[in-house]
């Protein structure tokens, strides 16, 4: 039975609370299909101690569905989503702005959240002003110049540049520098590494856990990448097709997974490992397993 | 060694890809030289920038004009693929030497199907399409017949990175040169399409390169490592070598910025940046990044030199494993 998340009398309403929430796509007036993009869940985000939370899961599960419900961008229709209790799509303009300000997103293409007529230092100078946290631009650029420090940018390299004269890792780093600047309480990471290089991965996702424990803010990882939530992440919600398959504490769900398509997901990892090669099946021998059957049929249309 | 001439399989000798710039001419693959035999899997690892995919595209010959190949040799079971003219080349692309792209959702034609996409391939080759051989091909990479029928936006992302392996598989090339293949996908997704890329290639003996800059990967599916960086290749060797013990601080960076399992949640990225190729230190491209640089290296471009057959590395340091840092 889903407790709501404001029945705790005595302590504060979590910080951001799903509790029921789901989403079923079509059903409109062309479209009699419906397809059930998530199944009602719950999930909540403290603001006491703020977590990394991971959800993975592959194309089509919903992932990102889930991440777009957290950040407000898509009304659930079923079930609720509260921020510190109050029901996000009901809120009033200025608590609202709040709301937009606190929970705060990371796309996976670093490219297309510049707007490529501006100098990178729009896209951090604008919100400061806009959210009231910097008076004079020359204030805005000081604070923007010390974000990037912390993420291992130089400004003098980075600022004034136009987003195409920076590369993908740069330019995601930027983004994550960004968050920074905003504090917010609240940030959804969507597949923030994937655009990036193996060692640049590790940088940034550095710089995304560095967020989370020395700045406190709470972190939604929505990933298709098991191995990067299993190094980052604190919980763990394994999707598939829309439904939370298995969740819990990452080192329990990556090393003692319970339910088969996790079992299949850890399975799969390539790890760097000469001695951990993947799954049952080495891949050098290279035969075709009843699982990558299985799992064709499964998806054919 | 053995004169490259009589070899199977891939020969590339010091091959050098030049972009002219207004003020210089900045080479994007520098002097690159490796072999790939017949039913081989070589791995090419490094950053952006380090000319992975430039490697490639100058062995497919699709190097964009202004930028040139400059120098070197390539070739394939006897055959100078430099030498052929244009009209041989593009006969031999996907007949002789295939690609497969990494985004496969950007490699399909969206307005056509499966089917008719493999045709055209087969077709515009100059051969027969035979009546069962669309349903084989697919069948080859474990999708149902009926995919022929499909549009690309009708796929999901694997399906659609299998269609490409199926095209790329269609005339039985010699060499399959794989960039990323599999990045935008999950692990399972993953395993399965770099198995049925695996198993084909088994089947063909066909020589094959695997770009992508995911070691587990590397580890996971191939025989041998070539890492490349700043245009040049920095370390080459078997994986088990390489990997238990490389030889290059480059490559032991790359190593230890991938976590493993007992690692968790341990960080380790590679400080600083490429080096833009139009600017390169005189000495090693890697110096100014590397914890081990001494005063030779911020001079000298150190050479490739084989360490033990079939395995090389251009640093100067003494020829030792080099250790992870505590």
């Amino acid at each position: 039975m889903p407790r709501p998340p404001d029945a705790r009398p005595d302590a504060r309403p979590p910080l951001l609370a799903l509790a029921g929430a789901g989403k079923t796509y079509g059903g409109g007036l062309f479209h009699r299909n419906t397809v059930p993009a998530l199944q009602p869940l719950d999930l909540v985000v403290d603001g006491e101690q703020p977590p990394v939370i991971a959800v993975v899961g592959e194309s089509g599960s919903g992932k990102t569905t889930l991440g777009n419900i957290l950040l407000g961008l898509i009304a659930p229709d079923t079930g609720s989503i509260r921020f510190e209790g109050q029901d996000v799509w009901s809120l009033g303009r200025a608590a609202r702005r709040g709301f937009r300000r606190d929970v705060q997103a990371i796309t996976q293409d670093p490219f297309s959240a510049y707007n490529p007529f501006y100098t990178v230092d729009h896209a951090l100078t604008v919100p400061l002003r806009e959210f009231g946290l910097a008076r004079r631009h020359a204030q805005a650029m000081e604070l923007a110049a010390a974000a990037c420090d912390s993420v291992g940018l130089n400004p003098a390299d980075t600022l004034g540049r136009y987003p195409h004269q920076l590369s993908g890792g740069q330019r995601q780093r930027l983004m994550v520098a960004r968050a920074l600047l905003l504090r917010p309480r609240v940030l959804v990471a969507d597949e923030p590494v994937s655009m990036v290089d193996a060692s640049l991965r590790a940088t940034i996702l550095g710089n995304i856990v560095t967020l989370n424990r020395t700045h406190g803010i709470a972190i939604v990882y929505i990933t298709h990448d098991i191995v990067t939530a299993y190094h980052v992440a604190d919980e763990v919600l394994v999707l598939h097709r829309g439904v939370v398959v298995e969740r819990g504490e990452a080192a329990d769900v990556i090393g003692n997974p319970a339910h088969d398509y996790t079992r299949l997901l850890v399975s799969s990892i390539p790890w760097p490992d000469l001695d951990r090669r993947w799954g049952d099946a080495d891949l050098r021998g290279a035969g075709r397993d009843a699982a990558t059957t299985s799992k064709i049929q499964e998806t054919t249309p | 060694m053995s004169a490259p001439a009589k070899t199977g399989g891939l020969v590339v000798e010091n091959l050098t890809v030049a972009y002219p710039l207004a003020t210089a001419t900045v080479l994007g693959v520098d002097g690159v030289s490796f072999t790939v035999r017949p039913g081989e899997r070589l791995g090419v690892v490094g950053e952006s920038g380090s000319g992975k995919s430039t490697t490639a595209l100058a062995l497919l010959r699709l190097i964009r004009p202004p930028g040139r190949i400059a120098g070197g040799r390539v070739m394939l079971n006897g055959t100078d693929l430099r030498g052929l003219d244009e009209a041989g080349m593009r006969a031999a692309r996907l007949r002789v030497v295939s690609y497969i792209p990494q985004g496969a959702m950007n490699s399909l034609n969206p307005v056509k199907t499966v089917a008719a996409q493999m045709r055209d391939a087969i077709l515009d080759h100059g051969e027969r399409v035979a009546p069962d051989a669309i349903a084989r091909a697919l069948e080859g990479v474990d999708l149902p017949a009926g995919t022929a029928r499909l549009f690309p936006h009708q796929l999901s992302g694997g399906m659609k990175q299998r269609v490409c392996i199926a095209i790329g598989m269609l005339l039985r090339p010699q060499l399959i040169i794989a960039d990323e293949p599999t990045s935008a996908l999950d692990v399972v997704t993953q395993r399965q399409v770099m198995g049925t890329l695996g198993r084909l290639q088994t089947e063909t003996g066909a020589c094959l390169i695997l770009i992508g800059h995911d070691m587990g990967l590397m580890v996971q599916f191939v025989d041998r490592l070539a890492v490349m960086y700043a245009g040049r290749l920095v370390e080459l060797g078997g994986i088990e070598e390489v990997f238990a013990a490389p030889r290059h601080p480059y490559t032991r960076m790359l190593i230890d910025s991938v976590p493993t399992f007992e690692n968790r949640g341990h960080f380790v990225g590679i400080p600083g940046t490429t080096p833009s190729l139009a600017r390169l230190p005189p000495g090693c491209a890697f110096a100014p990044r590397c914890r081990f640089a001494m005063e030779l290296c911020r001079q000298v471009v150190p050479p490739s030199r084989e360490v033990a057959p079939g395995r090389s590395v251009a640093c100067h340091l003494e020829d030792v494993p080099l250790a992870p840092p505590a």
